[in-house]
């Protein structure tokens, strides 16, 4: 392929992907969106709203720990079985 | 007595460890255990609160129970540094590699870097999309010199496990996990104001992305791409950044740059 | 200066229905920390919302009550955000939330003494100075005392504004859980309290929880205000006059409904005021 030949295709990649794209959109997308999940973190430090019960620390030392993860995870298929990469040990 | 700064200390060495600081006192000194306990309890929420709404996918993997849990040694291990509450947690990742109860999956590291880089991209700078006739004008008259600027929420991850696909899947309405396990690169950026995309990229694409992203034209990042794949054809992947508006601006490289 | 009327807390779950209804309020509140990324939603709202109403910024990082200098960086992030959004107020709290380079993100309470007036007046004077304004300064909700305080909270406050010209954000929830948590009369510590620096209201909801020598009231944004802090609020307002009125809710955020009917509320106890005589003009 000669130079001019990929300059060719690379301006013709522009101009289709252009095309591909579509009109960039001007709606006004603030109205749209409320995808807020990260929005207002430092709230907590002014509206606190916890009560005095339930606090403790917690002591991690490894084997002393008495959670065991329940979310999806144990749903999920890995090559080395459901929930986990490595086989659990009981 | 104590000056402020052994005050604060003390203080907080207790919301910390339990023990109650010397100096407090109430109406009734025999409830000032329960009384301090509301501080403690403030403060651990609060974080806790944060985590939660940093991390969502890492919660809904391992359970609200396990995660409140996990949080409060994060907490302990990596607490604040500054004032500002979305800048921390940058070293969930780390703290993820290292935490034994989670040593069976490996990928939650990956899933939280999908995470941060998501909370990065809601908070960056906004700039509108380059002009199509600019962009136009440019590859026509020098396609393989021109250097495309990308949105400064652009981030482009390169992950030893699939934890932008494992992200997906636990979105509503997500695809299912995923069945093959190896590297992924992953791109994070922001269409518009709010929509926080997370795409999962093929090698060539990732490599034409970095290319760009490091400010290469637009022929040597083609290149970039094709020592990956042969035949890469940048024109799917410049839609799908043209679609979500994540090129603004659009310039030629000095002449020598890059040659 | 905020408009003598109510105001809401702003929660970005809310800006549908503020921009598609323009309640009639006379400003909104923001937490200064939310708006300090370099752009997105947050900024996009703010700026919608600076262009309709007056705008309060509150920050809750400052640690202006803590013993080390404030951050430097931060107070720029808090001038950089007044100077882009004029915002009619600027205030903080009487508290600490840092020590040592680790931010604890509550608003702890300090003893009250000589050292902390200095120390407390020293940051005031230096966040007037960066931002290039008067603030105001928000009286604590507490569940503790200091044997080391020596100093009365109203008479500190007192104080802090001779001594540094702020203004104060009176909190009359505030008010009323340190009241009942302490065993001591609401209604006497605002007759000791400096009204005439109060700029500002806040009025927000508490939780009740008890212990064996009574109540113990925890100020969490998360309910409706009480009654008999909103009969406080009619007292105090009689006394001083209309004032800006701020409605918190920060936990177990309502429909956008529940916090104008809130806010309404206030607006009666404004207008009822408006159309009598109050105390001090009379």
């Amino acid at each position: 392929m000669t130079k001019t030949d990929t300059a060719l295709s690379l301006a013709a990649a522009v101009t289709c992907a252009l095309a591909l794209a579509g009109p960039a959109q001007a709606a006004d997308e603030m109205e749209k969106c409320y995808g807020v999940a990260l929005a207002g973190q430092n709230d907590c430090a002014a509206g606190p709203g916890t009560t005095c019960a339930g606090t403790s620390t917690i002591d991690y030392q490894g084997n002393s720990w008495k959670y065991v993860p329940a979310g999806t995870c144990v749903e999920m298929k890995t090559p080395h079985g459901m929930g986990s990469l490595e086989p659990v040990k009981a | 007595m104590p000056t402020h700064r052994e005050f604060a200390r003390a203080f907080q060495m207790g919301i910390h460890s339990g023990t109650l600081p010397p100096g407090l006192t109430a109406c009734n000194s025999d409830e000032v255990d329960r009384r301090f306990a509301v501080y403690r309890n403030n403060v651990i929420h609060g974080l806790k609160q944060a985590l939660k709404q940093r991390f969502p996918a890492i919660e809904r993997l391992v359970g609200a129970e396990f995660f409140a849990a996990m949080a409060q040694v994060f907490i302990q291990a990596y607490p604040p540094d500054g004032p500002i509450l979305q800048r921390w947690g940058e070293t969930m990742p780390a703290f993820l590699e290292g935490f034994a109860p989670v040593a069976s999956l490996p990928y939650l590291a990956d899933v939280a870097r999908v995470e941060l880089a998501r909370g990065r991209a809601y908070h960056a700078s906004d700039a509108a999309p380059v002009d199509p006739a600019r962009l136009t004008e440019m590859a026509l008259s020098n396609s393989e010199a021109m250097v495309l600027a990308l949105h400064s929420s652009v981030q482009l991850l390169t992950l030893a496990l699939p934890g932008g696909s494992i992200w997906a899947a636990q979105q509503p309405g997500g695809p299912a996990a995923p069945t093959t396990w190896g590297p992924e690169c992953v791109l994070v950026g922001r269409s518009g104001m709010a929509d926080v995309r997370v795409r999962i990229l093929a090698s060539s694409e990732a490599a034409f992305l970095a290319a760009l992203s490091q400010g290469m034209p637009f022929g040597p990042a083609v290149h970039a791409a094709r020592m990956q794949e042969r035949g890469f054809d940048p024109t799917r992947a410049l839609a799908d950044l043209l679609a979500a508006r994540l090129i603004v601006d659009v310039a030629l490289a000095e002449k020598g740059e890059f040659r | 200066m905020l408009p003598n009327s109510p105001g809401l807390g702003f929660k970005p779950e809310h800006f549908q229905a503020i921009a598609e209804t323009h309640p009639a309020l006379g400003f909104f509140e923001v937490h200064a920390e939310n708006y300090m990324g370099d752009g997105g939603m947050p900024h996009a709202m703010l700026t919608r919302l600076r262009a309709d109403y007056a705008i309060s910024v509150h920050g809750v990082g400052l640690s202006i009550g803590g013993p080390d200098p404030l951050n430097e960086d931060h107070l720029l992030r808090l001038k950089a955000l007044c100077d882009r959004y004029q915002p009619e107020s600027f205030s903080e709290h009487l508290a600490w939330a840092s020590h040592g380079g680790e931010w604890l993100h509550d608003l702890l309470p300090l003893p009250y003494t000589p050292e902390t007036l200095t120390l407390v007046a020293d940051h005031i004077d230096r966040v007037q100075e960066v931002l290039g304004r008067r603030m105001l300064l928000e009286n604590p909700a507490t569940y503790v005392l200091f044997e080391q305080s020596v100093i009365a909270e109203t008479e500190f406050l007192a104080e802090l504004v001779r001594r540094t010209g702020c203004g104060l954000l009176l909190d009359v929830n505030n008010v009323f859980v340190s009241c009942v948590n302490h065993r001591t009369d609401p209604r006497a510590y605002l007759d000791a309290f400096p009204l005439a620096a109060v700029k500002e209201l806040h009025l927000g909801g508490h939780s009740e929880e008890d212990l064996p020598s009574g109540p113990l009231l925890i100020d969490d944004h998360g309910a409706p205000v009480a009654d008999p802090v909103w009969a406080l609020y009619a007292e105090l307002v009689s006394r001083t006059g209309p004032l800006p009125s701020l409605i918190e809710w920060d936990n177990d955020v309502p429909a956008f409904p529940v916090l104008m009917a809130e806010a309404d509320r206030a607006a009666r106890i404004l207008g009822a005021i408006r159309g009598q005589a109050y105390a001090h003009a009379s």
